[in-house]
């Protein structure tokens, strides 16, 4: 229902700035091509298999980098260090930077396994490690946020540390932290547009490819589109399964 | 010689020192009332046996070994020592009856029929056994500590300790918490209880120990404890709790 609202105000701010100016500019026949459709629907098929892959790696790899930054031992410090300093890194440069040292950088380099890795692999490794930094201060944020009391009531009953963290305090963590979560999922997706950069045809690729042969820029259109049409039924989906799960919890 | 035996205990935090050489004896089946003005030491000196807390002097035995200090395996300890805190501390994503089973089956490796079974011999020894499958917030304060006293019995612990558990409760909640310490006592669960509870110590109590400034002040059976305190300090105490209305 919301998507039909969007649409329409979308469809309307076309036709009436500037007497439909921007109708013809963005909104140009190809839209209704079926041909542009499917080329551009290929390339996004390219898109949500690097997002899936990556935020399938992500949600485990952040979850590492979170949990050796909050090690408890001084003995802990050079590698607590490591992951403080990867943060720092990888939230620092920009994504589609990261994404071009990598891909150009690896296959020059003829690094043992990594040499062999296709664009989108080397794409999916980039995402993971920028994602990666993003998330862990996330989960990092969500663990901190757990009231000592919960860990000293796991401990007191024998608990070791890992089990406390496995059955006390991450699963609440996790929970507490699914909003910020779902924002940097969703920036994950939008910028599997950035693989465009190292020659993988995915949608955004595409789209450029439909704007020249046709000198318009409604291949963006349609491009933006699928992101939309993807990205806001997501975020439904997640808030619903939160709401669910707090309904459950909760005094009723 | 006494199952717990603190001796000497000192603990700072930062530059606040909270306990100054703690020596307090505890003998199996027997129930020791911890009293004293807040601050003066008694949830630290719990946390403290229970090893939540490290120690910076003293020395912490139990059945005679060693249980503070370098070296030691607490998770060991905390089999053995179960602990009831102020606030309940359930685990709000898990079920009553899993906040139960959790460290029986985790920490003791026990089969989960097996625990499944005696948690619900259990709540419904607390008349909670309809409310196993409910989320700790569904409950009262009162059900909720009750639940918590369950969950630390079902490790089966030789000592367990009481911190406050009856302070975050609405008065009309705390009769129902108190009344199982008071069937656990009857049945000879060595415990140590920190309280402001003066008419329940004095009740239920083989031993009152009046903790002031970090170390017991005054001890003695709560008879001559209450009846006839030989301290200033405790005097005192006693009277402010009086006036009060708490005892």
């Amino acid at each position: 229902m919301g998507l039909v609202v969007y649409f329409a105000v979308f469809i309307a701010i076309l036709f009436t700035v500037r007497g439909g100016a921007l109708r013809s500019v963005y909104f140009g026949d190809v839209f209704w091509s079926a041909d542009a459709w499917r080329s551009l629907l290929k390339g996004f098929r390219i898109n949500i298999e690097v997002f899936l892959w990556s935020e399938a790696i992500v949600l485990v790899w952040a979850l590492i980098v979170a949990l050796v930054r909050l090690l408890p031992n001084r003995a802990c410090a050079p590698i607590r260090l490591v992951a403080t300093a990867y943060c720092d890194l990888f939230r620092a440069v920009p994504a589609v930077l990261v994404i071009l040292i990598i891909n150009f950088g690896f296959q020059r380099a003829r690094l043992p396994i990594l040499e062999r890795f296709t664009p989108k692999q080397y794409a999916i490794l980039a995402l993971v490690l920028v994602y990666g930094a993003y998330v862990a201060e996330v989960y990092r944020s969500g663990i901190e946020s757990i009231h000592a009391s919960q860990g000293a009531a796991a401990r007191s009953l024998g608990l070791s540390y890992g089990q406390t963290l496995r059955y006390v305090i991450v699963p609440q963590a996790v929970r507490r932290v699914i909003p910020p979560l779902l924002n940097d999922f969703i920036g994950l997706q939008k910028d599997t547009a950035l693989i465009f950069s190292i020659g993988v045809l995915e949608v955004l690729s595409r789209a450029r490819f439909i704007n020249n042969s046709r000198a318009t820029f409604t291949g963006y259109t349609m491009a933006a589109l699928l992101f939309v049409l993807i990205t806001i039924p997501m975020t439904r989906f997640v808030e619903r399964l939160q709401r669910r799960d707090q309904a459950r919890m909760r005094a009723g | 010689m006494a199952y717990l035996e603190v001796e000497g205990v000192h603990k700072r935090f930062g530059t606040n020192e909270v306990l100054r050489g703690v020596d307090l004896d505890v003998d199996t089946h027997q129930v020791v009332c911890l009293i004293g003005a807040s601050g003066s030491g008694k949830s630290t000196l719990l946390r403290c046996v229970n090893a939540l807390e490290d120690i910076q002097g003293g020395e912490i035995r139990l059945g005679g070994e060693r249980v503070s200090g370098r070296g030691i395996d607490v998770n060991a300890l905390r089999k053995d020592v179960g602990i009831v805190f102020q606030s309940f501390n359930l685990f709000p994503h898990m079920t009553v009856l899993r906040n139960v089973t959790l460290g029986p089956t985790k920490v003791l490796g026990r089969p989960a029929v097996m625990v499944e079974d005696r948690a619900m011999q259990l709540l419904c020894r607390i008349g909670l056994e309809e409310k196993a499958q409910e989320y700790p917030d569904r409950l009262s304060g009162g059900q909720q500590q009750r639940v918590a006293i369950v969950r630390a019995l079902a490790m089966e612990p030789q000592l367990l300790l009481l911190d406050e558990i009856t302070s975050a409760l609405d008065p009309e909640l705390v009769a129902e918490v108190l009344n199982i310490v008071r069937q656990l006592a009857e049945e000879g669960m060595t415990m140590v209880i920190a309280t402001h509870e003066m008419g329940f110590a004095r009740e239920v109590a083989t031993k009152v120990c009046f903790l002031h400034e970090g170390v017991v002040h005054e001890e003695a059976s709560p008879a001559e404890l209450f009846g006839d305190p030989q301290r200033d300090r405790t005097r005192a105490f006693l009277r402010s709790i009086t006036e009060a209305g708490r005892l």
